[in-house]
């Protein structure tokens, strides 16, 4: 049976070599370097068996200490040099100094896990947002409105066929930026002065799009007016309350 | 007037979800001068202290928030059936080593994890936590990222400076030298860009 398994205990290589000088309760500024190898070594063999994938990151911890075991067995290379395990304490000692700063870093007060501001829901300020009442759009009148945008933007019919460079996936992801960044938006000001017509097409394309995913909210104040586009925050809003977003 | 003054501040300090930094207050209040707001500010958050209420005026990300006590945390998060946010070891590594080493390169984030960190730099990203400081002149033009105002407010920090100080490395019995040495050489490729240094502003 084939299984995978990804096992987070262990992060990283450095992570793993932490473990085993404290559980060897070894001196970080004196590395037994042959066991901590030997041990490391058989860790990966333990996850290799277990089908663990491994990062290529701890082969190459492995071939590091391989190297420095081999370079501390080699006599007299170590009179002017500098001790070869410094190799790996230096980037031991710096990766336990963020740990540290990690860890006093969570135990500060957290928004949203220890102390809370005050909240208000996207719908309760929307309310507040607009001082007319809105009114649904329907799908026609919608088309209207773009109908409008082509007869403003785009005088006279034009007929040139070339490579559209927006695809509906790229104006969708353009359009949820924009209202994620300004709130909300006009329904015109979606379409760019210097558009193409096929621009415009995938752009009204999108909208239908998102709407249908109930990722917008369409509205007027009043039938004539411009209309509103807006963010839907419905599931925004349940991921706010699991974590920090 | 005075009091007024303190009692106008307090109220739009409720009102607001976000925290108000002394210039906001400002523009709601063009006839007060900025001493006098920053005044009053300074004996609400004395005053909701004393007090011994439930929640205070903190000065997070540059700005005013009223917030609740820890102690009561656990309290609101069963009015609102969820769970405390939360952010894995890993993430607050990674957190942790922009925070102090900003503006930096994924390249050296990963050199001092020892592991790939792509996937959390997108997840930092996404929860506004980091942000995208502009590039380092270097080969590929890499991105440094850097911490949000989003950051401080989270960790109800004021500002950067808060953070709590590096420990001296001395404490943990290493010969400081030889580590700033080595994070010197690490560090050399982040310097000598000046053009870096105005890296584009957020448009958070």
């Amino acid at each position: 049976m084939d299984y995978e398994v990804r096992l987070d205990i262990f992060e990283g290589p450095l992570d793993l070599l932490l473990h085993l000088i404290r559980k060897n309760e070894v001196d970080i500024f004196d590395i037994p370097i042959a066991t901590i190898t030997d041990q490391y070594l058989a860790y990966i063999d333990i996850m290799e068996a277990l089908n663990i994938t491994l990062a290529g990151e701890f082969l190459v911890m492995a071939s590091t200490l391989i190297h420095i075991k081999s370079r501390m067995l080699l006599p007299g290379a170590g009179d002017e040099e500098e001790d070869p395990r410094l190799e790996i304490t230096r980037p031991l000692m710096e990766y336990m100094r963020f740990k540290e700063l990690a860890g006093e870093l969570s135990e500060r007060d957290m928004l949203q896990r220890d102390v809370f501001a005050r909240q208000f829901s996207p719908d309760y300020k929307s309310r507040f947002r607009s001082e007319e009442p809105l009114i649904e759009v329907s799908l026609f009148q919608l088309i209207d409105a773009f109908r409008r945008v082509m007869e403003q933007r785009l005088p006279g019919v034009q007929l040139k066929f070339h490579v559209e460079p927006w695809s509906l996936k790229e104006k969708t992801a353009f359009i949820m930026d924009q209202l994620k960044e300004r709130g909300g938006l006009y329904f015109t000001e979606l379409f760019t002065e210097a558009g193409t017509m096929g621009e415009f097409i995938i752009t009204f394309l999108a909208i239908l799009e998102l709407v249908q995913m109930g990722l917008l909210k369409i509205f007027q104040t009043a039938p004539e007016k411009d209309i509103r586009v807006e963010p839907h925050f419905k599931e925004e809003e349940e991921a706010t309350h699991g974590e920090v977003s | 007037m005075a009091k007024s003054l303190k009692l106008i501040v307090e109220a739009i300090l409720f009102a607001s979800e976000n925290p108000l930094t002394p210039k906001d207050i400002h523009a709601v209040l063009p006839e007060s001068k900025p001493a006098d707001i920053a005044g009053a500010l300074r004996v609400l958050k004395y005053e909701f202290e004393a007090m011994g209420r439930s929640f205070t005026l903190q000065e997070v990300g540059g700005g005013y928030q009223f917030r609740s006590r820890s102690e009561f945390g656990a309290y609101i998060l069963k009015m609102m059936q969820a769970s405390p946010a939360r952010l894995s070891r890993a993430t607050m590594e990674t957190l942790a080593i922009v925070a102090y080493k900003q503006p930096i390169m994924r390249q050296e984030i990963e050199r001092i994890r020892g592991v790939d960190v792509g996937g959390i730099l997108r997840t930092l990203l996404e929860k506004d936590l980091i942000r995208i400081m502009g590039r380092e002149n270097l080969p590929g033009r890499p991105l440094v990222y850097g911490t949000t105002r989003k950051f401080l407010e989270v960790f109800g920090l004021k500002d950067i400076d808060s953070l709590p100080k590096l420990k001296e490395l001395k404490a943990l019995g290493v010969d400081e030298n030889e580590v700033q040495e080595q994070e010197k050489r690490a560090e050399e490729p982040a310097t000598g860009s000046p053009d870096d240094a105005e890296a584009p502003e957020p448009t958070n």
